[in-house]
C-alpha cells in the first residue's frame, strides 16, 4: 500500500515539474503560446486542460484495458484514442451546458480549443506507453495538465509585466515570448535533480 | 505536368509549411535534436500527408460536408498507424527515438490543413503533388533545423562530426530549451522578412508570424471553430 502511494507521488512529480509537458515535451505548445497574454486567462485555460487531461485519462484508460487490450486491438489505439478525446470534449461542453452553467461559464470558452491540443492525446499514449494501470494512468494525466498549468501561468506573468519593456523591433511578438519560454525550459531543467 | 511542378514548388517554397506558415510546430520543436531525427520525421510526415491526400480527394464526393473533419481524422490516424508499424519493423532505431511523436502526427495542423484546403476541392494528381511537396518543404526545414541544433550542440550533421576541435559544444542547443531558442530566431527573421516585404508593398499576408497563429488558429478559425459553428447552427435548427 505504502509503495503504491509512493510509486503515485513519484509520477505526480515527474509529470507536473521533471519532464514538463510543455516545456521539455512540447506539447499543448499552442495554447501555452497563444492564451497566455493575461493570468485569468491562463488560469482558466490551464483548469480546463486539467479537467479535460484527467477526465480522458481515465475513459482512454478504461477503454485500453476493457477493449483494446482483450481483443488484440492495441493497433487501433490511435484512431480510438483521437476519436474518443475528440467526442468527449464535444460531450463535456454540452453536458456542462445543460447541467453545469457556472462551471460552462468558467472554463466553457476554452473547451473547443483543446480539441485539437496534443497534449490530450500524449497523455493517452504515454499512458500505454508505460504500461500505466488505470490508477497510475489517471494520476499523471491529471499531473501532466498540473505541469501545463502552472507554466503556463508563470509565462503568463511573465509577459504582463514584459508588456512595458522596450524590445527590439524584430523580436516583437512571438520571438520574445519563445526566448521567454526558453529561459523558463531552463529553470525546469532544475529540477531534473529531484528524482 | 506543369501542374504538379507548381504544387512541389508551392509546398517546397513559396508556402513552406514550416518556414512560412509557421503550420506543426509542435513536432518541429520535439524532434529536431539532430538532422538525422529530423529528416526522418519529415518523411514520415510526407508519406502520410501525400497518402491521406490521395485518399481523401479519391472520396471527396462521397464525403458529406458536415461530417468531413472526422473523416478526415479517422483517414489520417489509419495511415499514421500504417507508417508507425511499419517503422516499428524496418527502421526500430527510429522508431525509438522518435517515440510518442509518431502517433502524434495525427493531430499536426499541415496534414488536416491541406485535407481540409486543397485536397477535399481537388483531383487526385494535383492533391497528391501538393502533400509532397508540402511534405518535402517540411522536411528540408526539419532537417535544417535538426542540422543547426546538431551543429551548435554537438559540432555534429548526421553523426559526421564537422565542427573543429578547438569547438566547445554548447550543449543546452540539445536540450528543451535550445529549441525555443532556435525557434526564436527563426521567427525574429521572419519577422524582420515580412517588415522589409512590406515597405517594398510586397503581398506578405500568407507569412504567418509564429505560433499565436499556428494551431491555435487552427483550433480558432480552423477545425475547432468549424465543430463550434456545427454545434450552433444545429442548435439553432433545434430552436426553431
Amino acid at each position: 500500500m505504502l509503495s503504491q502511494v509512493k510509486d503515485l507521488l513519484i509520477i505526480l512529480v515527474a509529470s507536473s515539474l521533471v519532464s514538463n509537458v510543455v516545456l521539455s515535451q512540447f506539447l499543448g505548445l499552442c495554447p501555452f503560446l497563444g492564451v497566455s497574454k493575461k493570468v485569468e486567462t491562463a488560469a482558466g485555460m490551464g483548469s480546463a486542460v486539467i479537467f479535460v487531461i484527467t477526465l480522458s485519462s481515465i475513459v482512454t484508460g478504461c477503454i485500453y484495458k476493457f477493449l483494446l487490450k482483450p481483443y488484440d486491438l492495441v493497433y487501433l489505439q490511435t484512431i480510438v484514442f483521437i476519436l474518443v478525446i475528440a467526442a468527449l470534449v464535444q460531450f463535456v461542453e454540452m453536458f456542462l451546458k445543460r447541467y453545469m452553467v457556472g462551471l460552462y461559464k468558467a472554463l466553457g470558452v476554452y473547451l473547443p480549443l483543446i480539441t485539437t491540443n496534443c497534449a490530450v492525446l500524449g497523455v493517452a499514449l504515454t499512458n500505454v506507453q508505460k504500461e500505466y494501470g488505470i490508477l497510475q494512468g489517471t494520476v499523471n494525466g491529471f499531473a501532466t495538465a498540473l505541469g501545463f498549468t502552472i507554466s503556463i501561468v508563470i509565462l503568463a506573468g511573465l509577459r504582463e509585466k514584459m508588456e512595458e519593456n522596450d524590445v527590439p523591433e524584430a523580436f516583437k511578438g512571438m520571438p520574445i515570448v519563445l526566448l521567454t519560454a526558453g529561459l523558463m525550459a531552463i529553470a525546469f531543467c532544475g529540477f531534473s535533480g529531484l528524482l | 505536368m506543369n501542374k504538379a511542378g507548381e504544387r512541389l514548388w508551392n509546398g517546397l517554397v513559396k508556402e513552406n509549411p514550416t518556414l512560412v506558415l509557421m503550420l506543426g510546430m509542435c513536432p518541429t520543436l520535439a524532434v529536431t535534436t539532430s538532422a538525422m531525427n529530423g529528416l526522418g520525421m519529415g518523411l514520415t510526415t510526407t508519406a502520410v500527408l501525400a497518402l491521406s491526400n490521395v485518399i481523401i480527394s479519391l472520396l471527396r464526393k462521397m464525403i458529406p460536408d458536415k461530417i468531413r473533419i472526422p473523416a478526415f481524422i479517422v483517414i489520417i490516424a489509419s495511415f499514421v498507424t500504417i507508417m508507425q508499424l511499419l517503422l516499428q519493423a524496418y527502421l526500430p532505431s527510429l522508431y525509438r527515438s522518435l517515440g510518442i511523436y509518431i502517433p502524434l502526427i495525427v493531430v499536426n495542423c499541415i496534414i488536416l490543413g491541406r485535407a481540409e484546403a486543397y485536397a477535399y476541392k481537388n483531383p487526385v494528381i494535383p492533391s497528391f503533388f501538393d502533400g509532397l511537396g508540402m511534405g518535402l518543404g517540411f522536411s528540408v526545414a526539419l532537417t535544417c533545423i535538426g542540422a543547426i541544433r546538431e551543429l551548435l550542440g554537438g559540432g555534429e550533421i548526421f553523426g559526421i562530426s564537422v565542427a573543429p576541435s578547438w569547438y566547445v559544444p554548447i550543449s543546452i542547443f540539445k536540450l528543451a530549451p535550445g529549441a525555443f531558442f532556435v525557434l526564436a530566431a527563426l521567427t525574429a527573421i521572419q519577422n524582420k522578412v515580412k517588415r522589409a516585404g512590406e515597405k517594398r508593398g510586397k503581398d506578405v499576408s500568407k507569412i504567418q508570424s509564429g505560433c499565436s497563429s499556428d494551431c491555435l488558429n487552427c483550433s480558432e478559425s480552423g477545425c475547432a471553430k468549424r465543430l463550434i459553428e456545427i454545434d450552433t447552427t444545429e442548435m439553432e435548427k433545434e430552436e426553431k
